[in-house]
């Protein structure tokens, strides 16, 4: 009796101390893509430091983030792959771009420095597709002219766990030549026709700088910071541009978002003289009636932040964040679509 | 002298003694019930890639996320292939050790040894992984690939194992660094059990002339095949889940391929790569069949390793 009368009375008191917490700092929660999870950490520490709210992001996955939205867990969700319109549809959940980064096919052959070699999308899917077998092959030697390639095989390596960049590589092949579209198609993981697999981006590029001869990808950021030997790529308008901020934000402002029904758009082979060919944003999964529209506010307001003064630490860490014409775009949505179980907009 | 003990203080011991009965009850009941749970929610969550592919689920190498096709072929084949390599090189190693420990070697050095075998057990499989990787791949692709593909190669039959590119990453590898990995748990416990033979067995063996190779032949190792068989399944038991080293070096491919410098999968690191990202139910749930394969896999090998022991000992029986 005694005891339980203490439960209750200790169980009360938490309760308490819970709902005052709650009403001083409010704690969001996220959950999903890992791409852009050293950003959003760096972003929830800066946030916190300026108003006391925290954020809960947890680095989990794509598929895992997917999953938990759908399950209301977690008061947003990220995906590095977007959600088809339809699927945003049936879930009734809003999408929306928070940063840009992108691949970058990294090599490892004798004598080639980074910049060095020159590729084109077919032909990167022609090495993907084990077609082309040798690095002395005709249709390399002939798009780098300048340079000695010798006569080694290609090993090809990718990622071996799902991972939002290989969605966006495995897009851009798709975009660029029929054949991978058909035989292999895109998604998080794919069943790849050859090479080896690493896991994660450390993986991929300690596979490449190990085996001789060999062909990856990784993501923008950490081809930079470890100074991979990295290769060119011609984009649609036909230059050969290299990767750097200035190539993906080229891709960002070329790409038509406005025309993009539920933000479904990738980056990959967008318009545009610099425009890196092989790009992508990362996304936010919140949905559009809510049930808690105090919490769904904080969410709003903590990216709302982010986009206005994160942009500095967002170049921090190599992403590219998104052109202020996208973010008023991204804005407006948020008024029009998310709005709590009346049907009063929460933004 | 029959009022010694109060009735009261009898019954609180009675009622002492029967809490202690329950408690320790509930915690050994608590553990079927949480193999039991397990195997349910692995049956649950496999039920959309049972009814989609049904058996062909274990003969299909196919693996594509894409079209939602998938098999499981493959990763079995390189958990079986993986640890079968592991134990083709463990068993004899560990058994050299233990007995180098037990009986040849000099009193001083045994406790350095023996705890450095022990220390051995005790490093993070991720170490492992990532030594495998960095410092291993390297050396066995630069020396140890050409040399055995130069070697068997072109032997019939055996030849087709070792095809392929030298690229230090693969089904042997993995094998090789899982062998690395079980060598402690097997060399420790035939250690223990040889040092459990009795003195008097021994030296009167010794005292008829036997040499040091028929003592541990026809005496210690029929004294101890209970453990050593025991000490074998633990090992065998950590190569089947082993995760996280297998999936730094085994390439992590889904093809099949006869040759073991390929490339391969096995269930546990399909599992950790693919887990995370999967999105749609049916990958899902087919990354939980491959799981309950992994614990039937299990399951059947300890079931097995009984029914050996079961059949050992009958023939004791039968000798004497």
């Amino acid at each position: 009796m005694q005891v339980t009368r203490f439960l209750k009375v200790a169980a009360a008191g938490t309760a308490l101390g819970l709902a005052s917490q709650a009403g001083l700092a409010a704690e969001i929660t996220g959950a999903g893509a890992t791409f852009p999870y050293p950003i959003y950490a760096k972003w929830a520490e800066a946030y916190k430091a300026k108003t006391g709210n925290s954020l809960n992001y947890q680095s989990i996955g794509s598929g895992g983030g997917i999953r938990q939205i759908q399950n209301k867990t977690v008061d947003f969700g990220a995906s590095d792959m977007p959600l088809k319109p339809e699927e945003l549809d049936k879930g009734g959940l809003l999408q929306f771009p928070t940063v840009i980064g992108g691949d970058v096919p990294v090599v490892n052959v004798p004598g080639i420095k980074p910049g060095d070699l020159k590729l084109t999308g077919p032909v990167l899917a022609e090495i993907y597709l084990g077609k082309i077998k040798k690095w002395n092959a005709p249709v390399l030697t002939s798009l780098n002219p300048g340079l000695k390639l010798p006569d080694q095989e290609i090993t090809v390596v990718h990622r071996s766990d799902g991972s939002g960049t290989t969605f966006i590589w495995v897009n851009y092949l798709s975009k660029v030549s029929p054949e991978w579209k058909e035989k292999v198609g895109e998604g998080t993981s794919v069943n790849w026709p050859a090479g080896v697999g690493g896991k994660g981006n450390e993986g991929v590029a300690s596979y490449v700088q190990r085996i001789a001869g060999s062909i990856g990808y990784v993501e923008y950021a950490y081809a930079l910071q470890n100074k991979l030997v990295y290769a060119l790529v011609k984009n649609r308008d036909g230059n050969f541009v290299a990767p750097n901020m200035d190539s993906f934000k080229a891709a960002a402002a070329g790409a038509q978002w406005d025309k993009a029904p539920g933000m479904y758009l990738i980056l990959t082979d967008q318009p545009g003289k610099n425009s890196w060919p092989i790009s992508g944003a990362t996304f936010i999964l919140v949905y559009k009636s809510q049930e808690n529209p105090d919490r769904a506010k904080e969410v709003l307001k903590f990216f709302d932040w982010a986009y206005v003064d994160g942009d500095k630490l967002a170049t921090d860490l190599d992403y590219v964040p998104l052109p202020d014409t996208v973010v008023r775009l991204i804005q407006t949505s948020w008024k029009t679509q998310i709005k709590d179980a009346s049907g009063k907009p929460v933004w | 002298m029959s009022k010694t003990i109060p009735d009261a203080s009898l019954k609180k011991h009675h009622r002492l003694d029967q809490l202690f009965r329950h408690a320790t009850r509930f915690f050994a009941f608590l553990v079927l019930a949480l193999l039991g749970g397990i195997l349910v929610s692995l049956l649950a969550g496999s039920v959309p890639s049972v009814r989609t592919f049904g058996f062909g689920f274990f003969a299909s190498a196919e693996w594509n996320p894409v079209t939602e096709q998938f098999g499981a072929l493959v990763p079995i084949v390189g958990t079986l292939t993986t640890s079968a390599i592991a134990l083709l090189i463990g068993i004899p190693v560990s058994f050299g050790i233990a007995l180098f420990l037990t009986e040849l070697s000099p009193i001083w050095l045994r406790r350095p040894l023996g705890t450095a075998i022990e220390l051995l057990a005790a490093i993070p499989s991720i170490i492992y992984g990532m030594w495998g990787l960095f410092v291993f791949a390297p050396v066995f692709s630069t020396y140890v690939q050409p040399a055995l593909k130069g070697a068997l190669g072109s032997i019939p039959l055996v030849g087709i194992l070792f095809q392929g590119p030298p690229l230090g990453i693969g089904v042997l590898t993995a094998g090789i660094i899982l062998s690395i990995m079980v060598i402690p748990f097997i060399a420790s416990v035939m250690r223990d059990v040889f040092a459990v033979v009795p003195a008097v067995l021994k030296e009167s063996a010794y005292a008829l002339g036997s040499t040091t190779w028929e003592v541990v032949w026809n005496v210690v190792l029929p004294y101890t095949k209970i453990g050593v068989v025991g000490g074998v399944m633990l090992g065998l038991g950590r190569a089947l889940g082993e995760t996280m080293a297998v999936t730094f070096v085994i390439g992590n491919a889904h093809r099949l391929s006869a040759s073991l410098m390929e490339p391969g999968n096995s269930i546990a690191s399909a599992l950790a790569n693919e887990f995370t990202e999967a999105v749609g139910d049916l990958y899902l749930s087919a990354l939980i069949e491959l799981g309950l394969i992994l614990f039937l896999i299990t399951f059947v090998v300890l079931a097995l390793s009984k029914l050996l022991l079961m059949r050992l000992a009958r023939g004791e029986g039968q000798k004497t």
